[in-house]
């Protein structure tokens, strides 16, 4: 295994000084303390926690953008507080969640800002330089955009740009606050897989913060999951969800993490228990319908008072289901919940 | 500047290459730009009340001997000083401008957001208007107000002043932000006690200082330029040098820092360099408004860039541009009235500004 680039050693992170000031009389803010948390080259990592846990305030400071409260953030091995500002950039750059408007730049140009810690005072790209903005921006394939202006670019085009700026810093560490924020479902797998790629082939460490329970856990090496109580569980994922951990962390928002299928349920079943029947695709289907409408499927085969059975004979799929004796037929899975939840409503 | 340097790589590894953007200057519109600024300097010598045929303020300029020997002395005398000043001071409020739009990421942040002309106003209230002080002011208003160097020498405490409490301020204040909200107060500030001037003041007074904010580049004497031209130069110097810190800020204070810029160290001399122009100016020409909000504008529109390596060379040239035609307009020539400058800028420069902006939002939205 690879030796860690970034390692944090009893961190405290939070808000305010240590010390009390004139300016802040209420003295430090804790947000979490004794983290002791670890990147390694090559891997991506997912920061994931509820909303307003701190995941934007540990990704500010390891990335030395707001100082720790105690303990320290180290880059193969150097605190980051003793870099000077430059040597820190070329070890270490970011993707921010703010969306920025840079006035009239093309892609191009606004990759080549990368550059800023190498560049001479005038901010000049050698043919080295030039050729690193290039690669990055082929890197994240984004070598049809170079001479649009960013502000023509789409949501999606746009953070591939700043991802292609912040690999132009050429740094070992990579540190992304919520990247896939203003994405549509195909842009945030797309950028996940790259991002995934990407960590892969350069042997850079990737931190990434997000939403995306289910993508996180599906394209990451290590999550990291920062609890409200503040503290931070690493692990693989599956380890995370096999421990509980997983569930633990996000108990209580008004939705359940269903570990045999690896999802989040929206809400814990009210109705049921259905007994289902039927085989192949329109039978899951139908499955996924009956839990997203509240009803508890039936595990065991002895028969329940509800019972559906899907059809699958001839033209295509059809619905019975059988309610106190009663049979109905259906002929869309729409017309089924309708129909049961009529039934469950009424009763 | 940078053109490219990249045309080995582009050679050695094929046409593929070619697809790549250039960066840096667009030296074919930037000599456009300086052929431009070289025929208003010279209109600006030879038009004007008398005017003067170019074979002759050539020759002027030459050190040679004109056919009519005042021809010589209205050259070098008045015009010529007159349009150096509007050369410098345009350049100035122009880079003065670009800086402050790009630190405030504002696009209506002009050189005087800090409070700097506030500042300058105040010292020339103060002098002009304060019953006490001014005993000669009634003297002021009928024999050339801008030449009088007291008036110079309280704009210049002025807008010191107010930039002294900018920078300490500065030094305290997180968010550029909270500075921008923090001129604009100054700026309030200063209005008020100078608006309670005005009040109490008599008539003639008021009007020599109401002259004074029309704004003028015709008062500075050739002494007074040994101070206002290397002030400016210094100003422009120090500002192109901040051209690569201004590129990193364009992405915001955040990303700034994390590309290892030192954001607080960087916008302390973008402040002291854009405040010593507008400041230099204001004093030596009075509040001129308008070029520092405008010509940063129409020059990323011509360069179609924000590159401060492309723009910090090519907004001084328009900014001088800009300045000399205003004041070229301003005198009217062949007449002997001069309009306010301040008026016939914005009068010209206010509609061309507005039809830049929809065109740009035509173009897209």
């Amino acid at each position: 295994m690879d030796e860690p680039v970034l390692t944090t050693h009893n961190l405290s992170i939070g808000y305010g000084s240590p010390q009390r000031t004139h300016y802040d009389r209420a003295g430090p803010r804790l947000i979490a303390t004794a983290l002791n948390v670890c990147l390694r080259a090559g891997e991506l990592v997912c920061l994931l926690g509820p909303n307003g846990v701190g995941k934007s305030t540990l990704m500010r400071t390891l990335a030395g953008m707001q100082p720790a409260l105690a303990g320290e953030v180290r880059l193969a091995g150097t605190p980051i507080s003793a870099l000077r500002p430059h040597d820190l950039a070329r070890r270490l750059s970011v993707v921010l969640t703010e969306r920025v408007e840079v006035g009239q730049l093309s892609a191009y140009a606004l990759v080549a800002l990368g550059r800023h810690p190498y560049t001479d005072w005038l901010g000049r790209l050698t043919p080295d330089d030039e050729t690193v903005v290039r690669r990055a921006i082929e890197a994240v394939g984004a070598v049809a955009l170079a001479h649009r202006p960013v502000h023509e670019l789409s949501d999606g085009e746009r953070q591939r740009i700043m991802i292609a700026r912040a690999l132009a810093q050429d740094p070992v560490v990579l540190l992304l606050d919520e990247p896939t924020a203003f994405l549509d479902l195909p842009r945030r797998v797309e950028l996940m897989h790259l991002l995934r790629h990407l960590a892969r082939s350069s042997r850079q460490a990737l931190l990434l913060s997000t939403h995306d329970l289910d993508l996180a856990l599906r394209c990451a090496d290590v999550l990291w999951l920062m609890t409200p109580d503040g503290t931070l569980l690493a692990g693989a994922p599956e380890d995370l969800v096999l421990n509980g951990a997983f569930a633990a962390a996000f108990r209580g928002e008004g939705v359940t993490f269903d570990v045999a299928s690896g999802t989040f349920r929206l809400n814990a079943p009210t109705h049921g228990p259905v007994q289902l029947r039927g085989t192949g695709l329109p039978m899951q289907w139908t499955a996924r319908a009956l839990e997203r409408a509240g009803f508890a499927l039936a595990t065991g085969p002895e028969p329940t008072q509800m019972r559906v059975t899907v059809l699958s004979d001839g033209d295509g799929p059809r619905w019975q289901s059988q309610i106190a004796g009663a049979t109905y037929m259906h002929t869309s899975v729409y017309e089924l919940i309708t129909w049961l939840r009529g039934i469950v409503d009424g009763a | 500047m940078e053109t490219t340097r990249g045309t080995s790589i582009t050679a050695a590894t094929g046409a593929t290459e070619q697809a790549w953007p250039r960066l840096g200057l667009r030296v074919v519109v930037l000599a456009g730009l300086l052929a431009g600024l070289i025929t208003v300097f010279l209109l600006s010598l030879m038009l004007g009340s008398v005017r003067i045929p170019l074979a002759e303020v050539l020759r002027i300029l030459l050190g040679g001997q004109p056919e009519r020997a005042t021809w010589a002395t209205i050259v070098l005398n008045f015009r010529l000083p007159r349009a150096l000043t509007a050369t410098l001071a345009g350049a100035a409020l122009a880079v003065s401008g670009l800086q402050m739009q790009t630190l405030f990421r504002n696009p209506l942040a002009d050189p005087f957001v800090l409070g700097i002309s506030s500042g300058a106003s105040l010292g020339v209230a103060l002098v002009v208007l304060s019953v006490g002080i001014a005993a000669s002011a009634p003297l002021l208003a009928v024999a050339g107000l801008l030449s009088n160097i007291s008036l110079v020498l309280a704009a210049c405490l002025g807008s010191a002043a107010v930039l002294l409490l900018v920078l300490l301020l500065a030094r305290h204040v997180q968010s550029s932000v909270s500075l921008l909200i923090l001129g604009i107060m100054i700026g309030y500030l200063t209005g008020a006690i100078v608006s309670l001037l005005l009040y109490f003041s008599i008539v003639e007074r008021i009007q020599a200082y109401l002259m004074w904010t029309f704004g003028s580049f015709g008062g500075v004497t050739w002494s007074q330029m040994h101070v206002l031209a290397p002030t400016i130069l210094i100003g422009l110097g120090l500002a192109f040098t901040l051209s690569k810190s201004l590129n990193a800020l364009l992405l915001g204070e955040a990303y700034a820092h994390s590309m290892g810029l030192p954001v607080r160290v960087a916008r302390f001399w973008i402040i002291v360099s854009a405040s010593m122009l507008a400041g230099a100016v204001t004093a030596f020409c009075g509040p001129i408004a308008f070029l520092g909000i405008a010509v940063p504008h129409f020059c990323r529109n011509l360069f179609a860039t924000s590159d401060h390596r492309v723009l910090m060379p090519a907004v001084m040239v328009m900014g001088a541009i800009c300045a000399i035609s205003a004041d070229l307009i301003a005198q009217m020539p062949g007449r002997d009235t001069v309009l306010p400058l301040n008026a016939v800028m914005a009068l010209i420069g206010a509609p061309v500004v507005l039809w830049i902006i929809l065109r740009r939002a035509r173009l897209y939205r």
